[in-house]
């Protein structure tokens, strides 16, 4: 790693102001961007932790909305979320990892194979920052590009909570662990909603065809018929891009028939 | 250089540091704590599991500032007051669960975390909870075998030696 300053703020206010300076970075849990500053592929002149902002802690079920803080731990997520999202928590990374990476951190990255996205898309979440507040479907903007400014800090998630279910179905890179393909299907009060991750080179996309077979009809079958273009696919040694477009479809039936 | 200030194995402990300085460097080079063994250092393998106000986290993928103030157990906490092993150390040699004892450190607090929040664990818990612990000796079993010994249950079941 190159040197950087590093500061621990206690509160948003002096974090955001912390971040004014040229080239500081927020640090969440440090999951992924410890190692890539270890590989020296970035190089801050400060680290700005977030990990003293109480403000940005927690996981709150209240009305049917689900809240997050930014600094929650996966390990958070995994015991206090609705069911669908802690499971899908309790199965990122290692325990050890789950107990530093925030979600707040995972999304600020946004990793193609990442699977908080794919959730947020489904659940259709609204990611809360320091300024504002932004729909999941204008946040995730391709690969590893988000809809944060410089030094804009997610400070909570909020969900409603799908009142008809959801699951997510994560087909898992054999070393890795990394989802190569993961499904997230949501029954929302608007409608049936379907994230995907791992698979498109553009990022977690939404795949509308099959959200619109769901919402005439919510079972397998309604698949039947659906192919997910191989021509938005990764292709890399660990699957080819045909291969990703039968798995999206695959994890999409096997995520409905899990919701009932 | 900071000035960051913890509370390793119940003393304190302190010291000046970079702020890339990450929490194994500060315990293995500072502290002296040679125990937390380094093997990847990609936060992959492990061997470098600690517990930092309780939960095991890899020291390796953790800043020392990030600990400021806080709690840090290493695998030399572990032992009795006596000197005597621990009972998930103790399993670990009754079932033989090491070869080259590298990973054993971090098996070891990886263990002591998974026992905390979940005293009977099933075999198949275990092999999930140890996901982020690797070992290239052993193959597992008597690792798997050792901490369901030390949770008080059965092994004589388990197979594999």
């Amino acid at each position: 790693m190159y040197a950087f300053d590093f500061e621990r703020p206690s509160t948003i206010a002096e974090a955001v102001a912390a971040l004014q300076d040229e080239d500081a970075q927020a640090l969440g849990g440090g999951q992924t961007l410890i190692p890539t500053l270890k590989q020296r592929l970035a190089s801050p002149s400060k680290l700005v932790s977030l990990s003293g902002i109480a403000e940005m802690k927690g996981v709150s079920i209240e009305g049917g909305v689900l809240t997050i803080g930014g600094g929650a731990t996966h390990a958070e997520v995994a015991a206090d979320a609705c069911a669908p999202l802690a499971a899908l928590a309790a199965n990122i990374g290692d325990p050890a990892v789950r107990n530093r990476g925030t979600i707040g951190g995972s999304l600020a990255n946004n990793d193609p194979s990442a699977d908080y996205p794919a959730a947020m898309l489904a659940l259709g979440a609204t990611i809360i920052t320091n300024t504002r507040e932004i729909a999941a479907d204008d946040f995730f903007q391709g690969m590893f590009t988000t809809a944060l400014e410089e030094g804009e800090i997610i400070t909570s998630v909020r969900i409603d909570v799908p009142p008809g279910g959801a699951n997510y179905q994560k087909f898992e890179q054999p070393a890795s662990r990394f989802a190569l393909v993961g499904v997230f299907v949501a029954r929302t009060a608007n409608g049936v909603r379907v994230g995907v991750t791992g698979a498109s080179e553009d990022g977690a996309y939404r795949w509308s065809e099959a959200e619109e077979a769901l919402n005439k009809e919510f079972r397998e079958d309604a698949l039947m018929d659906l192919r997910p273009n191989p021509a938005i696919m990764i292709e890399d040694l660990h699957g080819s891009r045909e291969y990703r477009a039968h798995l999206v479809r695959v994890l999409t039936k096997r995520a409905v028939a899990a919701i009932g | 250089m900071t000035q960051v200030s913890m509370t390793v194995n119940g003393k304190s402990a302190s010291g000046t540091v970079e702020g890339r300085t990450l929490l194994s460097q500060f315990l293995r080079d500072q502290l002296g704590l040679t125990g937390t063994h380094v093997g990847c250092d990609t936060s992959q393998c492990g061997a470098c599991v600690v517990h930092v106000n309780g939960e095991a986290v890899k020291a390796c993928t953790m800043l020392a500032l990030e600990a400021d103030g806080a709690e840090v157990g290493t695998i030399e906490g572990q032992a009795n007051a006596d000197g005597s092993l621990n009972v998930i150390q103790q399993a670990f040699q009754d079932h033989h669960g090491l070869q080259c004892g590298f990973c054993t450190p971090g098996m070891v607090m990886s263990a002591a975390a998974l026992l905390k929040d979940n005293p009977t664990p099933t075999e198949a818990e275990i092999r999930d909870y140890l996901e982020g612990n690797i070992c290239r000796c052993t193959g597992y079993h008597n690792i798997v075998k050792a901490i369901m010994a030390a949770s008080g249950q059965d092994v004589s079941g388990i197979a594999a030696e």
